[in-house]
């Protein structure tokens, strides 16, 4: 098992006290709320789609580090990106995170977010990382609300078939 | 020196052979991570010791048939020591008579057994049922179920900024609707006790009856079911050293009686024909189906484990444990104790400042410290005290001075690394 201590690395940490376009969009054309029952973690999505592009992004919410940092450095991965890419970003996320994708062997779009491929090792924390993901998945679908524990949300659904 | 003050200084395990103990419990030599296992979660499951083990494994190897049922030796033994454990139990509460103790599987289906056996035949609708903050989802759902299906209604009785339950407002909740109360002996998020003695004969002086949660009380105080005067008491195995899947629902006899069943099948008829069933007596009218006869053989070597201490000794030490663990954490800049009610049994709820118990307990783990993170199902706690989860360090009498350091340098280090 991987060190939990090298997933509170500088960058992590870094994001969860200076979280980056964290706040509210005045208007969203597409939002969505992500919460966890289990831990509490709770936040919210939107942005604005100007085409297939995200022109702005913007979350915030009450949540841990590992949450809060993976919300940060997904507006930061995602802005300005189509909404295809995003998907990709999405669902290689998702697959790095439960140990389906090796970001050393396999090809990937990751780039500096592979720094949450640790928790991978800690089941518990798999899902504080991909809330924002799941969140931002569901704002792109106009799901209002998804939840880590709900069965008909985004998390349980294939993402990468949509 | 006061004892408050003596407990500062880290002893060796005061009037407890801590280390004689902890030789007992195969479990705590482990070394997670290459570190000592410092096991702080108690509250949610205590560890076994090897005698408990060996007594599930004498069962197994030697006892094991089916209760209540064959005549062959095997069967007789099993169900001889089956209810030996019932004896064991009803002595360690002090019921009055061994029928009193119910099995179960666990406190969560202890508290169902009252809600479906008495709520549902003599709580109707109109009727209030009265609960507290500080219950465990355990205590609340079911009753929400009742109160849904027959148009009842709870009502709850607050807490103060300590944890503490406000028994004014407890009495003034009364009125002539009221059928009914539920209520924890210790706060499984906070620690706190709640004064049971005093609402229990609130209660009766009206009339009703009373249900205690006594899941994190058992563990760490000498429970008198007939000094409590307490109408039913539901507590589990597993925070006590023994199995999982197995608990007890203590009820006075007469109101057994009275209850209607909750589970249908064998061991609880004395005759079926498809016109009628007729019941068998208590306790076997509420133990359908082949119960888990190991798990409460275990459970009962358990109970003797404990008594062998004695619990007036595990009750000493584990308030040296929180009195250390409380003066050195409230100490600590950036650390807040959640839960700081006067009587309190040995849990340490608490939240750093700027780091969401997840991380907390994450980072803990690493140094080999487990304790729980989360809303402990909890939820109405929480929501008192405006935080979504808590970091709870919980201690068992086989904790030492010593692993209440580790915590304490374990939360430094969290800081650390947050700072």
């Amino acid at each position: 098992m991987a060190d939990p201590k090298s997933l509170y690395q500088e960058v992590i940490l870094d994001h969860n006290r200076k979280p980056r376009n964290y706040g509210a969009l005045a208007q969203a054309s597409h939002k969505a709320e992500g919460h966890n029952p289990l831990c509490g973690d709770h936040l919210s999505v939107a942005l604005n789609l100007e085409g297939e592009r995200i022109a702005l992004i913007a979350f915030q919410g009450e949540s841990c580090a590992i949450c809060k940092a993976s919300a940060s450095m997904m507006t930061a991965s995602v802005k300005g990106k189509t909404r295809q890419d995003a998907e990709t970003l999405i669902q290689e996320f998702r697959d790095m995170a439960t140990g389906q994708l090796d970001v050393d062997k396999q090809p990937h779009h990751l780039g500096r977010l592979t720094v949450f491929a640790g928790v991978r090792d800690l089941p518990t924390r798999v899902k504080c990382a991909i809330l924002p993901w799941h969140t931002l998945h569901a704002a792109f679908h106009s799901v209002a609300d998804t939840s880590t524990e709900s069965e008909n949300d985004p998390m349980h659904a294939p993402i990468g078939d949509a | 020196m006061s004892a408050r003050q003596s407990a500062l200084q880290p002893r060796p395990g005061s009037a407890l052979d801590v280390e004689r103990i902890r030789a007992d419990f195969p479990i705590l030599k482990l070394r997670p991570g290459g570190k000592p296992l410092v096991y702080l979660d108690n509250a949610a499951s205590s560890q076994m010791p090897r005698q408990v083990i060996d007594r599930l494994v004498r069962y197994q190897t030697t006892q094991h048939a089916n209760i209540h049922r064959a005549v062959h030796a095997l069967s007789e033994i099993a169900t001889a020591e089956y209810e030996e454990a019932r004896r064991k139990l009803a002595r360690f509460i002090n019921a009055r008579e061994e029928r009193e103790v119910i099995f179960t599987s666990g406190t969560t289906e202890a508290v169902n057994l009252a809600m479906h056996g008495y709520g549902r035949k003599f709580i109707g609708a109109g009727d209030e049922i009265i609960l507290t903050t500080l219950e465990h989802h355990s205590n609340i759902v079911p009753w929400q179920m009742l109160a849904e299906e027959k148009g009842a209604r709870i009502r709850v009785v607050p807490i103060n900024d300590a944890g503490e339950l406000l028994i004014d407002d407890y009495e003034k909740l009364f009125n002539e609707h009221t059928k009914f109360v539920g209520v924890t002996h210790v706060s499984n998020a906070l620690g706190s006790v709640t004064p049971v003695k005093r609402i229990i004969a609130f209660a009766h002086a009206r009339g009703v009856p009373v249900l205690v949660d006594g899941a994190q009380a058992v563990p760490h105080m000498k429970v008198d079911v007939q000094d409590l005067d307490c109408d039913f008491y539901a507590f589990s195995g597993h925070k006590v050293c023994g199995p999982t899947g197995i608990g007890v629902l203590y009820g006075k006899a007469a109101l057994l009686e009275r209850m209607q069943p909750f589970k249908g099948g064998g061991d609880m008829i004395l005759s079926v024909t498809f016109e009628k069933t007729t019941y068998n007596a208590i306790p076997q009218k509420f133990e359908a189906g082949t119960p888990p006869i190991a798990a409460a053989i275990g459970f009962g070597a358990a109970i003797d484990y404990l008594s062998g201490i004695g619990m007036d000794a595990i009750a000493a030490h584990e308030h040296d444990l929180l009195d250390y663990a409380t003066e050195q954490v409230k100490r600590m800049p950036g650390v807040r104790i959640i839960g700081t009610a006067a009587d309190k049994a040995a849990v340490l709820s608490f939240a750093l400042d700027g780091v969401h118990p997840h991380d907390v307990g994450t980072l803990l783990n690493q140094d080999g410290v487990a304790v729980r993170t989360g809303h402990h199902c909890a939820q109405p706690v929480m929501q008192r005290f405006k935080v979504p989860a808590t970091a709870r360090a919980s201690f068992a009498f086989y904790n030492t001075m010593a692993e209440v350091d580790a915590l304490v340098a374990g939360i430094r280090d969290v800081q650390k690394v947050f700072s």
